[in-house]
């Protein structure tokens, strides 16, 4: 038997090692993803046995209807205010837990701990919690508010309330995550630069954290960004075990609605227009963060 | 000629919960001198320049800047100027930004540091020309103004090294503190930048402190060396003093290219001394050669021929191995033939048995 050349032999071991993963990829993403995008041209609903073209007419009913406005209004919104709050708290409390360890060690690990907890609880089960503290009149909230001298608020069915709560329980579950991840990136830089900035005269304070822990921390702080985006891009438990995107869709989210489109009204055309105008907005954040942030954080 | 002091630290102790890592240190750094603190690792040096820079606390004792106790001063407040082992340049700053760090934090206020708001601050467009001006002075010296607009990530360790330097230049502390600043560099690069160093001393004028493993860096570069053993400072004084008059055993064994010859009383050498019965002799290879009528007698074992010399490996009718150097055209005998070995007198050195100390030759 001849021998192949070790280029060859080289080349088949690297198919080996990429192949199979690369084709499961194929066959369970893109290609679905294909069929997605296919289907958001047709009127086809789940069980029907035939479908027509229509073209753009189910993006033109998304954008165009009030319902779509408000869901895609609502996913905006949601995302504005989630992503700073939950980065900048989590970068806030990664800081003083980081300086903590080193006079409070155990009280530092608890409280990590603490943190992390509703990242690692189900967010369903935690939802059904958050109706008891939320509850208009036996819940803990309106309760302290009551007792303070505040007005009582209906949090999950004012219309005008119910997009902030969802985004604050957001922040709350995503703040212990992020924090981790910002930890990290504290013990990894290297202490003789906070050295140099003490014998520089940027030790203390602002000038410490904005001469080496912010710009060290440039890439931890892309990834949780993209991170944070990604899922509250993707809010959808909350939503659906809390509000039913009520009251009268006031906190309707893209993929409530595409939840409610397609497994509930069977639409599985409009629901993969919403499908890929949901993933458009992932893309073209995650790409304009890598764009212009990436560049910023690597110092080359 | 009687330097005034800058920096003197008066018993300094430090300890790390039990370890006690620095024990009743006194070293006196006079100005414009250039001190190397040799030692191994773990010997405390590191700490005691940390403790120079005001980046960690000594547990007990002082620290005196110009006479003054500086304790509660911050390493700022200090001006003294530190140069790591690992650089420790900014990575997202340009080396000009690294260079003008120091002086930006002084000179201009937070809001003038910000990037375009900072132009409209009153006062800092004179501050800012000051700064320019100073940096490139700095980066002329060092050889650095092409490099200006880099970042760090672009640079080889010796330019790295420059602008560590740069940086601790343009302030204009009274003191440099370097923490073996050249232990990352390659052989060659290192014995250049010793160079480099020892005119950076020449030029500025003021003092340094250099922390060094490396006994020959410390040798020569330094005018005053303070060997540091265990935590203690085993003596200190100029390179010469500690060649020819080491204080202890350990300074002997520390210091010199070649390691020292030490003869026990048991070994049994009593030609050497009168006191070689009661004392440790300690003799340098550089001393010992071969001698037609000399008073030791050696089988040789190892030649190694570098050139101008030859490092002679015997061993003595008692077992104990000797080193001895031969001059370049030295016929080498074969191995295992005994060679007579001589000294001068004046060469030898006694240590006490128990303590280490040296004991004065009297003859």
């Amino acid at each position: 038997m001849r021998r192949l050349s070790i280029a060859r032999r080289e080349a088949l071991t690297d198919l080996w090692l990429a192949g199979p993963a690369t084709t499961v990829m194929l066959l369970f993403v893109f290609v679905p993803v294909v069929i997605v995008a296919v289907l958001s041209f047709t009127d086809y609903q789940f069980g029907a046995g035939s479908f027509a073209w229509i073209g753009l007419d189910n993006y033109a009913r998304l954008f165009g209807s009030t319902l779509g406005q408000r869901a895609i209004a609502n996913t905006l919104t949601y995302v504005a205010i989630v992503i700073p709050l939950s980065v900048g708290f989590g970068l806030a409390v990664a800081l003083g837990l980081h300086r903590m360890m080193a006079w409070a060690p155990w009280l530092s690990h608890t409280l990590r701990t603490i943190y992390f907890l509703p990242v690692a609880a189900t967010l369903v089960a935690m939802s059904v919690a958050w109706q008891m503290v939320l509850h208009p009149s036996l819940g803990v909230v309106n309760q302290t508010l009551a007792s303070l001298g505040g007005t009582p608020q209906d949090w999950l069915s004012d219309r005008g309330l119910v997009l902030y709560t969802l985004a604050a329980i957001g922040i709350w579950q995503t703040v212990g995550y992020n924090m981790v991840l910002f930890l990290a990136g504290l013990v990894a830089i290297p202490p003789e630069l906070y050295d140099a900035a003490d014998v520089d005269g940027a030790g203390h304070g602002w000038s410490r954290f904005s001469t080496v822990t912010w710009p060290m921390l440039g890439p931890t702080t892309l990834f949780v960004l993209v991170v944070t985006a990604t899922n509250a891009f993707r809010v959808f438990e909350t939503v659906a075990t809390l509000t039913r995107g009520g009251p009268a869709f006031a906190s309707d989210t893209l993929v409530y609605a595409l939840y409610r489109e397609g497994f509930v009204y069977f639409k599985a055309g409009y629901a993969s227009a919403i499908t890929m105008v949901f993933f458009a907005f992932l893309l073209v954040l995650t790409l304009a963060q890598f764009r212009i942030v990436e560049k910023r954080v690597h110092y080359r | 000629m009687t330097r005034s002091p800058v920096l003197e630290l008066r018993g300094l102790s430090r300890r790390f919960g039990q370890t006690a890592v620095l024990d009743d240190i006194d070293i006196t750094v006079p100005e414009g001198s250039f001190t190397a603190l040799l030692g191994a690792s773990g010997c405390g040096k590191s700490t005691t320049l940390r403790i120079m820079a005001g980046l960690d606390r000594p547990t007990s004792g002082r620290v005196l800047l110009h006479g003054e106790d500086v304790a509660g001063k911050t390493a700022h407040e200090r001006n003294v100027a530190m140069v790591f082992q690992s650089y420790a340049l900014y990575p997202h700053l340009t080396v000009f930004q690294n260079m003008a760090l120091p002086l930006t934090m002084r000179h201009l206020s937070s809001l003038g540091r910000m990037p375009l708001v900072g132009r409209l601050v009153p006062g800092s467009r004179v501050a800012r020309n000051l700064i320019e001006k100073k940096v490139s002075e700095a980066a002329d010296v060092l050889g650095l103004t092409d490099l200006l607009d880099r970042k760090p990530s672009s640079l080889s360790g010796g330019q790295k090294q420059r602008v560590a330097l740069g940086r601790a230049m343009v302030r204009d502390p009274v003191l440099f503190l370097l923490d073996e600043p050249l232990s990352n560099l390659d052989a060659r690069l290192r014995v250049k930048m010793r160079a480099e160093l020892v005119a950076l001393h020449r030029r500025t004028g003021k003092a340094f402190v250099y922390v060094t493993h490396d006994q020959s860096e410390a040798m020569a570069m330094a005018d005053q060396i303070v060997v540091m053993i265990g935590g203690k400072v085993a003596q200190s004084g100029a390179p010469r003093d500690l060649y020819g008059r080491p204080a202890s055993m350990g300074v002997a064994t520390f210091i010199g290219h070649n390691a020292i010859n030490l003869f026990l009383p048991d070994d049994g050498l009593h030609g050497l001394h009168p006191a070689a019965d009661r004392a440790v002799i300690g003799l340098r290879p550089e001393h010992l050669s071969p001698a037609a009528n000399g008073a030791l007698e050696a089988r040789l074992e190892t030649a190694e021929y570098l050139g101008s010399e030859i490092i002679l490996g015997l061993r003595c009718e008692s077992g104990t191995e000797i080193r001895a150097i031969a001059s370049g055209d030295y016929p080498i005998p074969a191995p295992g033939s005994a060679i007579r070995l001589g000294f001068e007198p004046g060469q030898l050195h006694l240590f006490d048995r128990q303590s280490g100390k040296r004991i004065e030759v009297t003859s």
